[in-house]
């Protein structure tokens, strides 16, 4: 994956910017979206993808005084520690249903 | 403050919105819920309370089109007599699950033809189809008649590379399905081909997509907001899905009750009696999914969740590395 950023967001403290991401589409652009809107720092933020055959996506952000850059870092941060928790509930709740199971079964079989 | 997205007859009435506007990481991980309902070794369904609507349907695109799989990418074709041209055997063989494990091979170098242990699997295929020398007078079956007139998956043989004869197992190697049929033959038509199997994602090609189906939906929601009795009751359970509604006897009448929401299909029929529909709320609840994956590979269904989430884990991590080794590439087109 490489990011880039797209020209021309010539503004002061660089709160406002777009990044492109190469090689990523809607699964990554509308799930950090909807973190990053969640951040009460950030005026905007939206994404796209210009053209289906391009593997590209549009990801801007509009602040109200912190860098873009340090938001998009903290959304990339806060998406991963989702997916970990997300993992870790869904872990244990396999492993639950499994011994869960596994005592209905002995209980049938005795 | 409500949690439920109403299906109103002129209407949908979304739920609150300071629902979705309140969240925060932290509330996430306290309120995350997460329910097996179903789980065998080919189908799961889960209950997912709590996610929100990007991340579930990430989930799911990543599970469709980013899980990698074993697949057959190159046929080369040593006779083909039987009916079916070339081309479309190739097609037919790609589609074939395998039962190889992803996780043990790389991708295949782009340009490389011949490809390595390491990411490359090879099979061959050579069946003839004859007349059976021992067929009875009077017996008329194919399976009488004639000797392989069927070719199938299991006639696919695992041709093993490198040092792959020590790592792996011929049963572990095959075609997940013994009784797929590739093509049919009559006597004197022939097969022989050598297929290469190679690792890549359902993005490139729906054939390594690993499952059949990945949906979610919202969990219904079906509230009586009166007594229905009687003949009414009857007729509201004929406007949900079978065993929604149940009927019971109380005190000499019958009265309609919620029996399980959970398979209703939302079709809103209600809204066409006009002495039920305002007995009864219908709608969905906003944060509580129904996630239901069926595997066509070896690996079991939570096993591709799994992996799908840490794929999705992964993009975050590369993003994160990228954005600071990112000096200034401005991207002018």
């Amino acid at each position: 994956m490489r990011i880039a950023e797209v020209a021309g967001d010539n503004q002061p403290n660089d709160t406002s910017k777009t990044f492109v991401f190469y090689d990523e589409g809607h699964t990554l652009g509308n799930a950090l979206r909807f973190v990053i809107i969640k951040y009460p720092e950030v005026n905007f933020c939206g994404y796209t993808v210009p053209h289906p055959a391009e593997q590209k996506m549009h990801f801007r952000i509009q602040t109200n005084g912190i860098r873009a850059v340090d938001i998009l870092q903290r959304g990339l941060e806060d998406l991963e520690k989702i997916c970990e928790h997300t993992l870790k509930v869904f872990d244990e709740a396999v492993s639950d249903y499994k011994s869960k199971s596994s005592k209905e079964e002995t209980e049938a079989l005795s | 403050m409500s949690n439920i997205i109403y299906m109103r007859e002129d209407g949908v009435k979304p739920a609150s919105a300071d629902f979705e506007e309140n969240w925060t990481l932290k509330k996430y991980q306290e309120e995350l819920v997460i329910k097996v309902i179903k789980h065998d070794s080919s189908e799961m369904e889960f209950d997912i309370i709590g996610i929100f609507p990007a991340l579930c349907n990430a989930f799911r695109r990543i599970l469709i089109s980013e899980v990698p799989t074993m697949a057959i990418e190159k046929v080369t074709m040593i006779q083909n007599k039987t009916i079916i041209p070339d081309e479309i055997l190739a097609h037919r063989f790609g589609l074939i699950p395998l039962k190889a494990n992803p996780r043990l091979f790389q991708y295949r170098m782009p340009g490389d033809l011949v490809g390595t242990d390491r990411d490359t699997l090879n099979y061959e295929l050579k069946v003839k189809c004859v007349k059976n020398p021992h067929r009875r007078a009077g017996h008329y079956r194919l399976e009488d008649m004639y000797l392989n007139y069927e070719v199938l998956s299991k006639d696919i043989k695992w041709i093993p590379f490198g040092d792959q004869k020590l790592l792996y197992k011929e049963e572990d190697m095959g075609a997940i399905q013994d009784d797929i049929v590739i093509a049919k033959m009559r006597p004197g038509q022939e097969l022989h081909v050598k297929l290469a199997a190679v690792k890549g994602i359902g993005k490139d090609h729906a054939k390594f997509s690993p499952v059949g189906t990945a949906t979610y939906r919202l969990h219904p929601h079906i509230k009586l907001l009166d007594d229905v009795i009687d003949d009414q009751a009857e007729r509201l359970k004929q406007c949900f899905s079978k065993d929604v509604i149940e009927v019971v006897n109380k005190s000499g009448h019958k009265i309609a009750q919620v029996k399980n929401t959970r398979i209703d299909m939302c079709s809103r029929n209600v809204h066409n009696e006009p002495q039920l529909k305002d007995k009864v709320e219908i709608g969905r609840i906003r944060d509580h999914y129904i996630f239901t994956i069926e595997s066509v590979i070896s690996s079991p269904p939570d096993e591709l969740f799994r992996e799908s989430v840490k794929i999705m884990k992964k993009k975050c991590a590369e993003a994160l590395i990228e954005l600071k080794n990112m000096t200034i590439n401005v991207d002018v087109s």
